[in-house]
């Protein structure tokens, strides 16, 4: 029984360099980065400042996403004199350490997360570490990938490890039947309001069952991205037949007789029969409903189809006071329905949900409709790729002629460090990740959902059930 | 890094749960290239009302807890953004360590990077530190890292465990790089054992 393995102790293991105690500290070899231009300029400034190299600067990539201006026609400058210093750093460090650079004007850029997995540069079983705590999303492609700080940045750079400590593992089985309009972004919702926002700190996710098997590689790293919100370090799903398929031809992915040795040793990632895990959790998908959160956590979030909570009745005092203090932020009355939300921005991007399969749900929806005419709406691709696609496929008319902004690619308004900023009182659909006060612009208020519930709450003005506006039929 | 044996000082409490980078650290203050004068955004949207004047009601503007070495805080402490940021405007803050229930992961290990000791403690000890934290004249409180151990003012202890390795990197502010270089030429054998493992990982650079 000692035998039996979970994937997640395959894949540390495989590269573990040296057990550093007997309290699980490993010295653990990272196959990959992929570094952004906010959280790395402190960690190049360390390598230069002790006179050290990147140790293999080909496993790294470069990528401006955070900062980059997402005006519709893309130029070089940065909006800010602080953004236009770090991305100019940047092209230094790329210079100097010898490491590829996807600049702004690169049409292979965009939000990291979406640019690696289509390159081909994320590959089942490799172990990533990068300075963004989204980096969980390679997980759907059976690497380990997870986000680092800028002091752990330079130590990868210096080193190509990092100190690391074995995680608890929790196996997350989704079963049942997803509904119509019922997505990926709904089943990670449902499990973080589960768990709660911490309910995952300390532990590896392993995502099984029929459900997860269904699911398209983006919709899964929906999933894997944005289970970092749950508080897991690292999430994954054993690779398939699905993820070989997506990754084939990709510009970065090993051709032919290595693709077949690739393929050979991809076939042992998956959980042993018998394998233990610390923690076991199972999703019933049957009675999901499509979800969105009223308040400024992630775990704060219900189906479409219910009601804010009421403080009074809640026994927990810590949540109370939190169900207080969000309702207050929010400005919402505890017991009114969600669907009774008016909102005055729509908002469709992001590391959770910029590729193209999301567009393509949103552009379902908006298809012939026009957003209400007090609703701002903007799309923002996930890389430039994905751009130049949806404009081949005929979305970005779509999007176009329902009145949202159709603009270049970027993190942008996921955390507004870019131009892309609500103001005080600004209520925003948003297909985001984050629900933070303040995390859209100081005094700004955010609900997270599909794009498709975006796109529905666009067209309505007020947070609204997609199926009300599918006829319930797709 | 700055060493971690004995500390005194006074403890602030902050009890609401899940508090973000993103709060104790706003995007405004990500946009430089070095590390310097983060204390100016620690906390910002806390710590100053829309005029820019300090808020009175923010627990670190008031004077018992001013110059606060330590704070008590609620779970999932960190949560969010990888941002280093977070803590390097606690550490320029004077913020020496955090004792809480949970913190989240990155910003754990980036509290250890840079010589900020988390002490993680069971709900009810915890509320008692908060207890402690809360009483204007009788906050302050001393961290033994040797003993592992938290003095109350009243005399009271309370316990603690850390990871050994962390502990011994924190009392002696070892630079983590340079220890991890003496196993340079493990590294190397790793890697090459590995990449002849895995002969399909190694990517030519496409062209342009």
């Amino acid at each position: 029984m000692a035998c039996a393995k979970t994937l997640y102790r395959k894949l540390i293991d495989s590269h573990t360099v040296r057990e550093l105690d007997d309290q699980g500290n490993v010295l653990l070899y990272i196959d990959r980065s992929i570094l952004n231009e906010y959280t790395s300029p402190q960690a190049f400034s360390g390598l230069r400042e002790k006179n050290r190299k990147a140790w293999r600067p080909e496993s790294v990539l470069l990528n401006v996403d955070h900062v980059n201006p997402t005006r519709p026609v893309r130029d070089n400058k940065m909006t800010d004199p602080g953004g236009q210093l770090q991305v100019d750093y940047f092209r230094e460090n790329s210079r100097d350490f010898g490491i590829e650079l996807f600049d702004v004007l690169d049409t292979r850029q965009g939000i990291e997360h979406v640019v690696a997995p289509e390159q081909g540069f994320i590959l089942p079983g490799m172990v990533i570490a990068a300075g963004d705590s989204h980096t969980t999303t390679y997980g759907a492609l059976g690497a380990f990938g997870f986000g680092i700080g800028t002091s752990e940045i330079e130590h990868f750079l210096a080193t190509q490890t990092l100190v690391y400590k074995r995680l608890k593992t929790m196996r997350v089985k989704v079963i049942g039947k997803l509904g119509s309009s019922v997505t990926a972004k709904d089943i990670i919702m449902l499990l973080i309001q589960k768990i709660g926002a911490s309910g995952a700190t300390g532990f590896a996710i392993e995502f099984t069952g029929p459900v997860i098997t269904q699911l398209s590689v983006e919709g899964r790293m929906t999933i894997c991205n944005m289970a970092v919100e749950a508080g897991a370090r690292g999430a994954f799903m054993a690779p398939d037949e699905k993820v070989y398929h997506y990754l084939q031809d990709k510009p970065r992915a090993p051709k032919g007789e290595m693709w077949e040795l690739a393929l050979q040793s991809w076939q042992n990632l998956s959980t042993d029969e018998g394998a233990e895990f610390d923690r076991e959790v199972e999703l019933n998908c049957d009675t999901l409903e499509p979800m969105v959160t009223w308040g400024i956590s992630p775990d704060q979030a219900d189906n479409i189809s219910g009601k804010l909570p009421d403080p009074v009745n809640e026994k927990d005092p810590q949540k109370r006071l939190a169900q207080e203090k969000a309702l207050a932020y929010m400005a919402l009355k505890p017991g009114m329905r969600l669907t009774d939300i008016q909102i005055s921005h729509a908002f469709i991007g992001s590391c959770t949900n910029g590729r193209i399969e999301d567009l393509r749900l949103a552009a379902e929806v908006l298809k012939g409709k026009k957003i209400a005419s007090h609703v701002r709406g903007m799309i923002i691709p996930g890389s430039t790729l994905v751009r130049q696609q949806a404009e081949q496929e005929g979305l970005a008319k779509i999007f176009i002629d329902a009145g949202f902004e159709w603009r270049q690619s970027g993190c942008s308004m996921c955390l507004a460090m870019n131009e892309d900023v609500l103001e005080p009182g600004d209520r925003c659909a948003s297909s985001t990740n984050r629900n933070f006060a303040g995390r859209q612009g100081a005094g700004s208020r955010t609900h997270l959902m599909s794009p498709a519930m975006v796109a529905a709450a666009a067209i309505a003005g007020h947070l609204t059930d997609v199926r009300s506006i599918n006829g319930g039929e797709q | 890094m700055q060493t971690f044996t004995v500390v005194t000082g006074k403890v602030a409490p902050m009890m609401d749960a899940n508090i973000d980078t993103d709060v104790i650290m706003p995007k405004q203050f990500l946009k430089g290239i070095d590390r310097q004068n983060l204390d100016r955004g620690l906390f910002f949207d806390l710590r100053l009302l829309s005029d820019g004047q300090p808020n009175p009601e923010f627990i670190l503007n008031r004077p018992p807890w001013r110059d606060s070495a330590f704070m008590v805080v609620g779970p999932n402490f960190g949560c969010g953004s990888s941002r280093e940021h977070a803590v390097w405007g606690l550490q320029q803050t004077g913020i020496r360590a955090l004792i809480g229930t949970s913190f989240a992961g990155i910003f754990a290990d980036n509290c250890q990077r840079n010589g900020v000791l988390l002490i993680c403690l069971t709900p009810e000890q915890v509320a008692e530190v908060a207890a402690v934290a809360a009483q204007p004249h009788h906050n302050t409180v001393s961290i033994d890292l040797s003993l592992q151990q938290i003095q109350l003012d009243d005399g009271r202890t309370i316990g603690f465990q850390l990871d050994e390795r962390n502990r011994q990197a924190l009392m002696k502010g070892l630079d983590a790089i340079g220890v991890t270089m003496e196993y340079e030429g493990e590294i190397r054998e790793f890697e090459e054992q590995y990449r002849e493992r895995n002969l399909w990982v190694q990517i030519p650079r496409p062209e342009n």
